[in-house]
């Protein structure tokens, strides 16, 4: 019998090693595949098509004669699968990650031979037809990013991935890295025929150590087959703002993770001042689909608006029903939460959802009709970012999210730009007094000198004020998303959760704190 | 020549010839020694015709690379959104108490775990769906 389980890392994490060598130790063949993406049912056992999870060592025997509690009946049947429109992670479950024959055996390389025969500039013109944008977070139209390298003369030119997958809720660039390598290495290889780049770089964060073994091997198997372009992977070094696509390229280069100011734009002047395609892991592996026959027209026929084809949407935090859920944009974020995530994890009422990461807003229940979209979200003042929606339950203090946005902030700023650098610590600071509800007047106010400074302290709604004043600077003087945008998750919780902001049972105003 | 000396000039000689080989660099080495101290960065600038300082801001820019070694085992503990969310700050009076002076505990922003969380990652192996006895055995077994 063939047993079939998941080498994705979040099944390792869960067991899935073990469970695959006591099938094994009982003579059986064991495939270890990408996951289907139900991550509360991993480790997912498969067998002739059935599932069982989550499965425990305790579960070998039962699923084996068949008479395991833990069946989920057929995988492809399953309402979480059926509901999905995959075409980024059309693998998914499927295949084996690094395996050539089974990746040729489902349309691989399909996409790159059409590209070599058509030749970069209709490779350019079908990316522009189909509508995709940035999967990263900005939303910016592949299509006119390559038509800019395209066209920008350059003896070398390059194709960097941004791998640097650092939001928390996202897991979709790794379940790729892990999953379906040979779909982003292949879709590299489009944008280098495209462009007219011979190398390329996976720039891969250092906490992904599964996905680096994986991609490490499956450029090694895949090199005769993208030759003459060539890639490699590069391992980030635990820096999130290395996910900035200028700090990202100034790290590739050996040097501190700083931002730059754009203009020049990474197009024109990006990896060693060439030309530089910068995409994320999903726009990259949604490419091959795209250059299949007709696969750019059927991907601007899917989704709403400006936003078209399909969001892997990742599911995570205090959510029943959790994992990789891929479908066209126009989903309001109610089905999601509730029809398909089946609400919390905990059984308690959803009190907030943070979509886009830590510099995502928090959205309250009243908002859940907004539909999936980027122009929708920027509407209500938040952002898709690479679509991670991570769900709290009533527990959650709002006050602490907004302060722990100001701590992220502080911590991982590369410390270029002033509003990002300072502005972040005193943001915390300011929620800090905030929730001590104000402040006493300090040693320079009580000066009889400053006669203009107020003698009574500040009240927490002053301090409200500055936080807000502070927040509106950090987001037009930044100079990257970072700084630009952790106003998001602090003013959306202030905005929707007031009363967590509330000096707390016992907070005494501190005695001359600022003396 | 001290065997460290020859360890890093192994390693830079290892990536000679490639674009950027600051970071690979420094990741060998950390690898190696367990850290990037001061003689390595001397030695590496001048392999790389760069100044002392230039490779010391790389360093210190990057939480991965460190100017003492750490003998202790480390763990790493993720404490982002998702983590939060899932209840990872209970955890953490149990945790420190677990780790004592043995082990080193360390916050991660997000290992990509986080339909599964609280997680945790002991040297390549990751470890999700923790409660407070189950990151206390992860610790334990720390080595």
């Amino acid at each position: 019998m063939i047993v079939r389980i998941s080498d994705d890392a979040l099944a390792r994490a869960l067991g899935a090693d073990e469970l695959a060598a006591a099938f094994e130790r009982k003579g059986h063949e064991v495939q270890r595949t990408s996951s289907w993406g139900m991550h509360w049912l991993e480790p997912l056992v498969e067998v002739d098509g059935m599932g069982f999870g989550p499965a425990t060592l305790a579960d070998v025997d039962a699923i084996l004669d068949g008479s395991s509690d833990k069946a989920i009946g057929e995988i492809v049947e399953h309402p979480f699968i059926a509901r999905q429109q995959r075409l980024t992670f059309a693998r998914a479950g499927k295949t084996r990650p690094t395996s050539l024959e089974d990746y040729e055996a489902t349309g691989g390389w399909i996409g790159l031979r059409r590209a070599r025969q058509i030749g970069g500039a209709a490779v350019v013109e079908e990316v522009l037809a189909s509508g995709l944008r940035g999967r990263g977070g900005a939303g910016f139209p592949t299509g006119i990013k390559w038509k800019t390298v395209a066209n920008t003369p350059a003896e070398q030119k390059y194709i960097v991935c941004n791998a640097d997958e650092g939001d928390s809720g996202t897991f979709a660039d790794r379940m790729v890295m892990e999953g379906d390598p040979f779909a982003l290495i292949e879709g590299m290889a489009i944008a280098g025929e495209a462009v007219g780049a011979t190398q390329g770089y996976i720039y891969v964060r250092s906490e992904y150590p599964d996905a680096i073994r994986k991609l490490d091997e499956a450029l090694r198997l895949g090199a005769s087959i993208i030759a003459p372009f060539r890639c490699e992977v590069r391992v980030g070094a635990g820096a999130y703002v290395c996910g900035e696509e200028t700090s990202l390229l100034n790290s590739l280069e050996g040097k501190r993770g700083e931002v730059r100011a754009k203009p020049p734009l990474p197009a024109i002047e990006g990896l060693f001042g060439k030309p530089t395609v910068v995409n994320n892991v999903l726009t990259l592996a949604a490419v091959p689909h795209i250059l299949t026959e007709g696969g750019a027209s059927l991907y601007d026929t899917l989704g709403v608006a400006r936003s078209k084809g399909t969001m892997p949407i990742q599911l995570a935090g205090n959510i029943k029903h959790g994992g990789l859920f891929e479908t066209a944009f126009g989903i309001t974020l109610r089905e999601l939460v509730y029809d398909i995530g089946g609400g919390t994890q905990s059984g308690r009422p959803v009190k907030a959802v943070q979509v886009g990461g830590p510099l995502g807003a928090y959205i309250h229940p009243d908002q859940f009709d907004i539909r999936f979209d980027y122009e929708e979200y920027t509407e209500a003042d938040a952002l898709i970012g690479h679509g991670g929606i991570t769900v709290f339950d009533d527990t959650a203090d709002m006050g602490a999210m907004a302060r722990f946005a100001m701590e992220f902030c502080a911590a991982e700023s590369c410390g270029k730009c002033t509003p990002c650098r300072i502005g972040a610590v005193r943001g915390i600071e300011l929620i800090d007094r905030i929730r001590a509800g104000g402040r006493p007047a300090d040693a320079v106010e009580l000066m009889p000198v400053m006669h203009n400074a107020p003698k009574t302290g500040r009240l927490p709604e002053q301090e409200i004020g500055l936080l807000t004043d502070l927040c509106e600077t950090m987001k037009f003087g930044s100079l990257c998303a970072l700084g630009g945008f952790t106003p998001y998750p602090v003013m959306s919780a202030l905005r929707h959760w007031p009363e967590d902001f509330m000096p707390r049972e016992g907070a005494k105003v501190p005695e001359g704190s600022e003396a | 020549m001290s065997t460290r000396e020859e360890r890093v000039a192994e390693i830079v000689a290892a990536h000679a010839g490639r674009e950027g080989p600051l970071l690979p660099i420094l990741h060998d080495v950390q690898h190696a020694l367990g850290c990037v101290d001061a003689e390595s960065e001397a030695q590496i600038a001048k392999a790389l015709n760069l100044s002392r300082a230039d490779v010391h801001g790389v360093v210190s820019f990057y939480h991965d690379f460190t100017a003492r070694p750490d003998p202790r085992p480390e763990v790493q503990i993720c404490r982002a959104e998702a983590c939060k969310a899932r209840g990872v700050e209970a955890l953490i009076p149990a945790a420190e108490q677990a780790a004592g002076d043995r082990v080193r505990l360390s916050t991660v922003y997000c290992l990509g775990l986080c339909s599964a969380g609280p997680a945790a990652r002991t040297g390549d192996r990751l470890h999700a769906r923790l409660d407070a006895a189950g990151l206390t055995q992860v610790i334990e077994n720390a080595r």
